[in-house]
Protein backbone atom coordinates (compact mmCIF):
# COMPACT_ATOMS: atom_id res chain seq x y z
CA UNK A 1 0.00 0.00 0.00
CA UNK A 2 2.70 2.27 0.80
CA UNK A 3 4.67 1.44 -1.80
CA UNK A 4 0.89 2.53 -4.29
CA UNK A 5 1.13 5.62 -2.55
CA UNK A 6 5.11 5.98 -3.02
CA UNK A 7 4.66 5.55 -7.08
CA UNK A 8 2.07 8.03 -7.20
CA UNK A 9 4.08 11.16 -5.23
CA UNK A 10 6.78 9.89 -7.54
CA UNK A 11 5.14 11.42 -10.62
CA UNK A 12 4.85 14.43 -8.97
CA UNK A 13 7.26 16.97 -10.28
CA UNK A 14 8.71 19.53 -8.26
CA UNK A 15 7.19 23.12 -9.44
CA UNK A 16 10.28 24.97 -9.56
CA UNK A 17 12.46 22.07 -11.25
CA UNK A 18 10.45 19.92 -13.46
CA UNK A 19 12.20 17.21 -14.14
CA UNK A 20 12.84 15.77 -10.36
CA UNK A 21 9.76 14.13 -8.73
CA UNK A 22 9.24 15.15 -4.78
CA UNK A 23 10.18 11.56 -3.99
CA UNK A 24 13.67 11.60 -5.76
CA UNK A 25 14.46 15.04 -4.26
CA UNK A 26 13.79 13.35 -0.83
CA UNK A 27 11.17 15.02 0.85
CA UNK A 28 8.70 12.84 1.62
CA UNK A 29 9.56 11.66 4.70
CA UNK A 30 6.20 9.83 6.04
CA UNK A 31 3.80 8.10 4.04
CA UNK A 32 1.30 6.00 6.09
CA UNK A 33 -2.11 4.47 5.28
CA UNK A 34 -4.56 2.06 6.54
CA UNK A 35 -4.62 0.62 3.27
CA UNK A 36 -8.07 1.83 2.88
CA UNK A 37 -9.02 5.12 2.04
CA UNK A 38 -6.82 7.10 4.84
CA UNK A 39 -3.27 8.02 4.00
CA UNK A 40 -1.34 10.68 5.71
CA UNK A 41 1.79 12.03 3.65
CA UNK A 42 4.52 14.00 6.08
CA UNK A 43 7.04 16.83 3.73
CA UNK A 44 10.09 18.10 5.23
CA UNK A 45 10.91 21.56 3.66
CA UNK A 46 14.19 21.66 1.58
CA UNK A 47 15.02 25.35 3.08
CA UNK A 48 12.57 26.98 5.50
CA UNK A 49 11.53 29.93 2.94
CA UNK A 50 10.90 27.48 0.41
CA UNK A 51 7.68 29.34 -1.18
CA UNK A 52 7.03 26.08 -3.19
CA UNK A 53 6.03 24.18 -0.16
CA UNK A 54 2.37 25.25 -0.15
CA UNK A 55 2.08 24.16 -3.57
CA UNK A 56 4.21 20.72 -2.78
CA UNK A 57 1.04 19.79 -0.12
CA UNK A 58 -1.15 21.02 -2.28
CA UNK A 59 -0.09 18.99 -5.65
CA UNK A 60 0.10 15.92 -3.35
CA UNK A 61 -3.39 16.32 -1.82
CA UNK A 62 -5.08 16.75 -5.43
CA UNK A 63 -2.95 13.88 -6.58
CA UNK A 64 -4.59 11.49 -3.79
CA UNK A 65 -7.88 12.92 -4.31
CA UNK A 66 -7.96 11.97 -7.73
CA UNK A 67 -6.69 8.43 -7.02
CA UNK A 68 -9.93 7.91 -4.48
CA UNK A 69 -8.08 8.62 -1.18
CA UNK A 70 -10.86 10.83 1.25
CA UNK A 71 -9.20 10.92 4.46
CA UNK A 72 -5.90 12.72 3.58
CA UNK A 73 -3.79 14.74 5.81
CA UNK A 74 -0.84 16.73 4.40
CA UNK A 75 1.80 18.59 6.76
CA UNK A 76 4.75 19.93 6.70
CA UNK A 77 7.21 19.14 9.51
CA UNK A 78 10.60 19.79 10.34
CA UNK A 79 10.86 16.19 11.98
CA UNK A 80 13.51 14.93 9.90
CA UNK A 81 15.76 18.11 8.49
CA UNK A 82 16.29 17.36 4.99
CA UNK A 83 19.67 17.88 3.26
CA UNK A 84 20.82 17.27 -0.12
CA UNK A 85 22.07 13.53 0.44
CA UNK A 86 18.86 12.63 0.83
CA UNK A 87 18.46 13.39 -3.27
CA UNK A 88 18.30 10.10 -4.73
CA UNK A 89 20.97 8.62 -7.74
CA UNK A 90 17.98 9.26 -10.39
CA UNK A 91 17.02 12.76 -8.25
CA UNK A 92 21.06 13.48 -9.15
CA UNK A 93 20.74 12.84 -12.90
CA UNK A 94 17.17 14.57 -13.01
CA UNK A 95 18.89 17.58 -11.32
CA UNK A 96 21.52 17.65 -14.26
CA UNK A 97 18.68 17.27 -17.39
CA UNK A 98 17.40 20.28 -16.05
CA UNK A 99 21.03 22.19 -16.68
CA UNK A 100 21.16 21.91 -12.43
CA UNK A 101 25.29 20.87 -11.54
CA UNK A 102 24.11 18.22 -8.86
CA UNK A 103 25.18 18.94 -5.15
CA UNK A 104 28.13 17.26 -4.05
CA UNK A 105 27.63 14.75 -1.32
CA UNK A 106 28.64 16.06 1.87
CA UNK A 107 30.07 15.20 5.16
CA UNK A 108 28.15 17.12 7.65
CA UNK A 109 29.56 20.35 6.65
CA UNK A 110 29.78 22.49 4.00
CA UNK A 111 32.69 24.38 3.06
CA UNK A 112 33.58 27.63 0.60
CA UNK A 113 35.41 24.76 -1.69
CA UNK A 114 32.60 22.31 -1.91
CA UNK A 115 30.73 25.51 -3.73
CA UNK A 116 34.22 26.29 -5.95
CA UNK A 117 34.79 23.17 -7.36
CA UNK A 118 30.94 22.45 -9.01
CA UNK A 119 31.54 20.44 -12.49
CA UNK A 120 29.87 22.09 -15.34
CA UNK A 121 26.82 20.52 -16.01
CA UNK A 122 27.08 21.43 -19.84
CA UNK A 123 30.78 20.03 -20.46
CA UNK A 124 31.32 18.42 -16.79
CA UNK A 125 34.98 20.37 -16.44
CA UNK A 126 36.45 20.92 -13.13
CA UNK A 127 37.90 24.87 -14.44
CA UNK A 128 34.73 26.39 -13.06
CA UNK A 129 34.03 29.59 -10.51
CA UNK A 130 31.69 30.20 -8.30
CA UNK A 131 29.63 33.61 -9.04
CA UNK A 132 27.47 33.68 -5.50
CA UNK A 133 26.42 31.34 -2.90
CA UNK A 134 22.55 32.67 -3.97
CA UNK A 135 20.60 32.45 -6.85
CA UNK A 136 17.42 32.82 -8.37
CA UNK A 137 15.84 30.51 -6.00
CA UNK A 138 17.23 29.62 -2.30
CA UNK A 139 18.32 26.40 -3.14
CA UNK A 140 20.47 27.14 -6.00
CA UNK A 141 24.28 28.59 -6.64
CA UNK A 142 25.48 30.61 -9.51
CA UNK A 143 28.42 29.33 -11.77
CA UNK A 144 30.28 29.69 -14.38
CA UNK A 145 32.78 27.56 -16.96
CA UNK A 146 35.56 28.89 -17.75
CA UNK A 147 35.76 25.90 -20.49
CA UNK A 148 32.58 26.10 -22.73
CA UNK A 149 32.25 29.68 -21.16
CA UNK A 150 28.30 29.35 -20.00
CA UNK A 151 27.17 30.66 -16.65
CA UNK A 152 25.15 27.90 -15.33
CA UNK A 153 23.49 27.27 -11.65
CA UNK A 154 24.22 24.86 -9.18
CA UNK A 155 22.12 22.81 -6.50
CA UNK A 156 23.71 24.23 -3.30
CA UNK A 157 24.63 21.66 -0.95
CA UNK A 158 22.80 21.67 2.13
CA UNK A 159 23.33 19.96 5.58
CA UNK B 1 12.40 17.24 33.05
CA UNK B 2 9.09 19.41 33.78
CA UNK B 3 8.76 22.92 32.62
CA UNK B 4 7.61 25.05 34.85
CA UNK B 5 5.73 28.31 33.92
CA UNK B 6 9.24 30.55 34.14
CA UNK B 7 10.60 27.87 31.69
CA UNK B 8 7.87 28.45 29.29
CA UNK B 9 7.96 32.10 29.95
CA UNK B 10 11.61 32.33 29.01
CA UNK B 11 11.48 30.11 25.95
CA UNK B 12 8.26 32.35 24.29
CA UNK B 13 10.68 35.41 25.60
CA UNK B 14 14.01 33.81 23.32
CA UNK B 15 11.39 32.75 20.52
CA UNK B 16 9.83 35.75 20.17
CA UNK B 17 13.66 37.93 20.02
CA UNK B 18 14.75 35.19 17.49
CA UNK B 19 11.55 35.33 15.33
CA UNK B 20 11.03 39.63 15.54
CA UNK B 21 14.83 39.36 14.43
CA UNK B 22 14.27 37.15 11.86
CA UNK B 23 10.99 39.19 10.56
CA UNK B 24 12.69 42.61 10.86
CA UNK B 25 16.39 41.87 9.50
CA UNK B 26 14.39 39.71 6.62
CA UNK B 27 12.70 43.10 5.73
CA UNK B 28 15.74 45.20 5.75
CA UNK B 29 17.38 43.08 3.28
CA UNK B 30 14.57 42.65 0.91
CA UNK B 31 14.90 46.61 0.97
CA UNK B 32 18.17 45.79 -1.24
CA UNK B 33 15.76 44.28 -3.64
CA UNK B 34 16.19 46.20 -6.77
CA UNK B 35 19.35 48.47 -5.47
CA UNK B 36 22.26 46.23 -4.69
CA UNK B 37 25.55 47.52 -5.94
CA UNK B 38 25.88 44.59 -8.30
CA UNK B 39 22.78 41.86 -9.68
CA UNK B 40 24.60 39.32 -7.60
CA UNK B 41 24.73 41.33 -4.57
CA UNK B 42 21.12 42.34 -4.59
CA UNK B 43 19.98 38.24 -5.12
CA UNK B 44 22.27 37.56 -2.07
CA UNK B 45 20.34 40.05 -0.11
CA UNK B 46 16.99 39.26 -1.05
CA UNK B 47 17.77 35.74 -0.55
CA UNK B 48 18.73 36.19 2.62
CA UNK B 49 15.61 37.68 3.04
CA UNK B 50 13.60 34.59 2.18
CA UNK B 51 15.30 32.75 4.31
CA UNK B 52 14.91 35.10 7.36
CA UNK B 53 11.49 35.52 6.99
CA UNK B 54 10.69 31.95 6.65
CA UNK B 55 12.50 31.24 9.72
CA UNK B 56 10.37 33.45 11.35
CA UNK B 57 7.40 31.93 10.34
CA UNK B 58 8.65 28.66 11.75
CA UNK B 59 9.60 30.01 14.92
CA UNK B 60 6.19 32.38 15.05
CA UNK B 61 4.92 28.33 14.61
CA UNK B 62 6.57 27.29 17.80
CA UNK B 63 4.65 30.19 19.47
CA UNK B 64 1.43 29.27 18.13
CA UNK B 65 1.45 25.97 19.83
CA UNK B 66 3.01 27.07 23.21
CA UNK B 67 -0.34 29.15 23.36
CA UNK B 68 0.38 32.27 21.34
CA UNK B 69 -1.84 33.76 18.18
CA UNK B 70 -1.31 32.88 14.95
CA UNK B 71 1.80 34.12 13.46
CA UNK B 72 -0.09 36.44 10.48
CA UNK B 73 -1.65 38.19 13.47
CA UNK B 74 1.57 37.98 15.60
CA UNK B 75 3.14 39.10 12.71
CA UNK B 76 1.58 42.13 11.20
CA UNK B 77 -0.91 43.48 14.35
CA UNK B 78 1.86 44.40 17.17
CA UNK B 79 3.47 47.82 17.36
CA UNK B 80 7.10 48.90 18.24
CA UNK B 81 6.52 48.70 22.02
CA UNK B 82 5.80 45.13 21.58
CA UNK B 83 8.58 44.01 19.20
CA UNK B 84 11.21 42.12 20.97
CA UNK B 85 13.78 42.29 18.46
CA UNK B 86 17.07 44.29 18.77
CA UNK B 87 17.85 47.63 17.90
CA UNK B 88 20.41 46.78 15.37
CA UNK B 89 18.24 44.77 12.81
CA UNK B 90 15.72 47.80 12.81
CA UNK B 91 18.11 50.21 11.31
CA UNK B 92 17.47 51.16 8.22
CA UNK B 93 19.65 49.65 5.30
CA UNK B 94 22.03 52.61 5.03
CA UNK B 95 24.59 52.16 2.78
CA UNK B 96 25.90 48.50 1.68
CA UNK B 97 28.83 48.82 4.19
CA UNK B 98 26.38 49.19 6.83
CA UNK B 99 24.62 46.39 5.85
CA UNK B 100 27.28 44.11 5.18
CA UNK B 101 28.86 44.47 8.58
CA UNK B 102 25.62 43.98 10.38
CA UNK B 103 24.68 41.07 8.15
CA UNK B 104 28.28 39.90 9.38
CA UNK B 105 27.97 40.45 12.87
CA UNK B 106 24.11 39.53 13.20
CA UNK B 107 24.57 36.29 10.96
CA UNK B 108 27.70 35.00 13.03
CA UNK B 109 25.67 35.34 15.77
CA UNK B 110 22.57 33.72 14.67
CA UNK B 111 24.30 30.63 13.45
CA UNK B 112 25.92 30.13 16.73
CA UNK B 113 22.60 30.42 18.39
CA UNK B 114 21.12 27.88 16.55
CA UNK B 115 24.11 25.34 17.19
CA UNK B 116 23.95 26.20 20.66
CA UNK B 117 19.68 25.36 20.26
CA UNK B 118 20.29 22.27 17.81
CA UNK B 119 20.80 20.62 21.57
CA UNK B 120 18.14 22.14 23.45
CA UNK B 121 15.71 19.72 25.46
CA UNK B 122 12.50 21.71 24.09
CA UNK B 123 12.79 19.06 21.25
CA UNK B 124 10.60 21.17 18.46
CA UNK B 125 12.74 23.99 18.28
CA UNK B 126 15.46 21.81 18.66
CA UNK B 127 14.75 20.36 15.02
CA UNK B 128 13.91 23.94 13.71
CA UNK B 129 17.87 24.85 14.80
CA UNK B 130 19.25 21.73 13.32
CA UNK B 131 17.42 23.00 9.85
CA UNK B 132 18.36 26.46 10.44
CA UNK B 133 21.91 25.96 10.89
CA UNK B 134 22.66 24.45 7.20
CA UNK B 135 21.13 27.57 5.77
CA UNK B 136 22.15 29.93 7.74
CA UNK B 137 25.97 28.88 6.93
CA UNK B 138 25.57 30.44 3.47
CA UNK B 139 24.92 33.69 5.09
CA UNK B 140 27.98 33.35 7.26
CA UNK B 141 29.83 31.78 4.12
CA UNK B 142 28.34 35.03 2.06
CA UNK B 143 28.88 37.61 4.67
CA UNK B 144 32.77 36.41 5.29
CA UNK B 145 33.92 36.53 1.39
CA UNK B 146 32.73 39.91 1.01
CA UNK B 147 34.15 41.18 4.49
CA UNK B 148 37.50 40.19 2.95
CA UNK B 149 37.15 40.96 -0.22
CA UNK B 150 36.58 44.50 0.97
CA UNK B 151 39.19 44.03 3.34
CA UNK B 152 41.91 43.82 0.11
CA UNK B 153 39.68 46.09 -2.25
CA UNK B 154 42.22 49.20 -1.29
CA UNK B 155 41.76 51.76 1.17
CA UNK B 156 38.06 53.12 0.82
CA UNK B 157 37.00 50.06 1.00
CA UNK B 158 38.82 48.87 4.20
CA UNK B 159 38.51 52.51 5.42
CA UNK B 160 34.62 52.39 4.71
CA UNK B 161 34.04 48.75 6.27
CA UNK B 162 36.60 49.29 9.49
CA UNK B 163 34.50 52.49 10.16
CA UNK B 164 30.93 50.56 10.19
CA UNK B 165 32.74 47.84 12.26
CA UNK B 166 33.98 50.69 15.03
CA UNK B 167 30.46 52.56 14.24
CA UNK B 168 27.98 49.40 15.14
CA UNK B 169 29.90 47.44 17.70
CA UNK B 170 27.59 48.49 20.26
CA UNK B 171 24.77 47.63 18.64
CA UNK B 172 26.26 44.81 17.76
CA UNK B 173 26.67 43.82 21.30
CA UNK B 174 23.20 44.87 21.66
CA UNK B 175 22.02 41.41 20.24
CA UNK B 176 22.84 39.81 23.73
CA UNK B 177 20.92 41.41 25.80
CA UNK B 178 20.08 39.26 28.49
CA UNK B 179 16.17 38.14 29.14
CA UNK B 180 14.27 37.79 32.19
CA UNK B 181 14.59 34.13 32.88
CA UNK B 182 18.30 33.56 31.78
CA UNK B 183 19.02 31.30 34.42
CA UNK B 184 16.00 29.35 34.11
CA UNK B 185 16.66 28.57 30.52
CA UNK B 186 20.21 27.36 31.35
CA UNK B 187 19.02 25.38 34.41
CA UNK B 188 16.63 23.48 32.67
CA UNK B 189 18.91 22.82 29.59
CA UNK B 190 16.72 25.29 26.62
CA UNK B 191 19.49 27.49 26.22
CA UNK B 192 22.86 28.13 27.36
CA UNK B 193 22.03 32.29 27.71
CA UNK B 194 22.88 35.22 26.03
CA UNK B 195 26.20 35.55 27.97
CA UNK B 196 27.37 32.41 26.32
CA UNK B 197 26.64 33.61 22.87
CA UNK B 198 28.66 36.57 23.46
CA UNK B 199 31.80 34.59 24.27
CA UNK B 200 30.90 32.18 21.38
CA UNK B 201 30.41 35.21 19.00
CA UNK B 202 33.48 37.22 20.45
CA UNK B 203 35.88 33.86 20.01
CA UNK B 204 34.37 33.76 16.41
CA UNK B 205 34.31 37.25 15.15
CA UNK B 206 36.92 38.77 16.52
CA UNK B 207 40.17 36.30 15.18
CA UNK B 208 38.27 36.39 11.91
CA UNK B 209 37.94 40.37 11.26
CA UNK B 210 41.69 41.06 12.29
CA UNK B 211 42.58 38.14 9.91
CA UNK B 212 41.40 40.13 7.12
CA UNK B 213 43.25 43.34 8.52
CA UNK B 214 40.55 44.97 10.52
CA UNK B 215 40.78 45.68 14.20
CA UNK B 216 37.81 45.26 16.46
CA UNK B 217 36.74 47.88 19.15
CA UNK B 218 37.35 46.14 22.35
CA UNK B 219 33.80 45.23 24.33
CA UNK B 220 34.80 46.81 27.48
CA UNK B 221 35.17 50.16 25.82
CA UNK B 222 31.80 49.77 24.32
CA UNK B 223 28.41 50.45 25.54
CA UNK B 224 26.33 47.54 23.96
CA UNK B 225 22.68 49.52 22.35
CA UNK B 226 20.21 47.94 24.39
CA UNK B 227 16.51 47.76 24.96
CA UNK B 228 15.36 46.09 22.26
CA UNK B 229 14.74 42.37 23.83
CA UNK B 230 12.35 44.99 26.30
CA UNK B 231 10.40 46.88 23.59
CA UNK B 232 12.77 50.32 23.75
CA UNK B 233 13.06 50.61 20.17
CA UNK B 234 14.67 53.34 17.80
CA UNK B 235 11.69 55.38 16.11
CA UNK B 236 13.14 53.51 12.84
CA UNK B 237 11.02 50.31 13.54
CA UNK B 238 7.16 52.04 13.45
CA UNK B 239 7.78 53.13 9.97
CA UNK B 240 8.98 50.09 9.05
CA UNK B 241 5.91 48.02 10.43
CA UNK B 242 3.66 50.33 9.11
CA UNK B 243 5.06 49.61 5.61
CA UNK B 244 5.17 45.89 6.10
CA UNK B 245 1.81 45.85 7.17
CA UNK B 246 0.07 47.83 5.09
CA UNK B 247 -1.67 45.52 2.66
CA UNK B 248 -2.29 43.18 5.32
CA UNK B 249 -4.21 46.15 7.45
CA UNK B 250 -6.48 46.96 4.06
CA UNK B 251 -8.31 43.40 5.41
CA UNK B 252 -6.85 41.89 8.12
CA UNK B 253 -9.36 38.70 7.66
CA UNK B 254 -8.91 38.77 3.85
CA UNK B 255 -7.72 34.67 2.93
CA UNK B 256 -4.84 34.56 1.24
Amino acid sequence: MKNTIKALLETIMDPEIPTISIVDLGIVTRIESNGKKQVRVELTPTFSGCPALKIMEQLVTDKLVEHGYTDIEVKTSFNKQWNTNMISEKGLAALKKHGLAPPAKHKGYIELDVLSDTPCPYCNSRNTELQSPFGPTLCRSMHYCKNCLNAFEGFKPLV
Amino acid sequence: MEFTQKHVLGLKELLYKMADDQLILGHRNSEWTGLGPMLEEDISFSSMAQDKIGQSLALFELLQELGESDPDTVAFTRNDNQFHCSQFVELPIGGYDFSLVRHFFFDHAEAIRFEMLADTVFEPLAMVAKKFKGEIKYHTMHADIFMKKLAEGGPESYGLIQQAINDNFGLALGIFEPGEYESELIEAGIFGGENALQSRWLAKVVPLLESFGYTVPKVENTAPALGGRKGIHTHHLQPLLDEMTEVFSIDPGADW
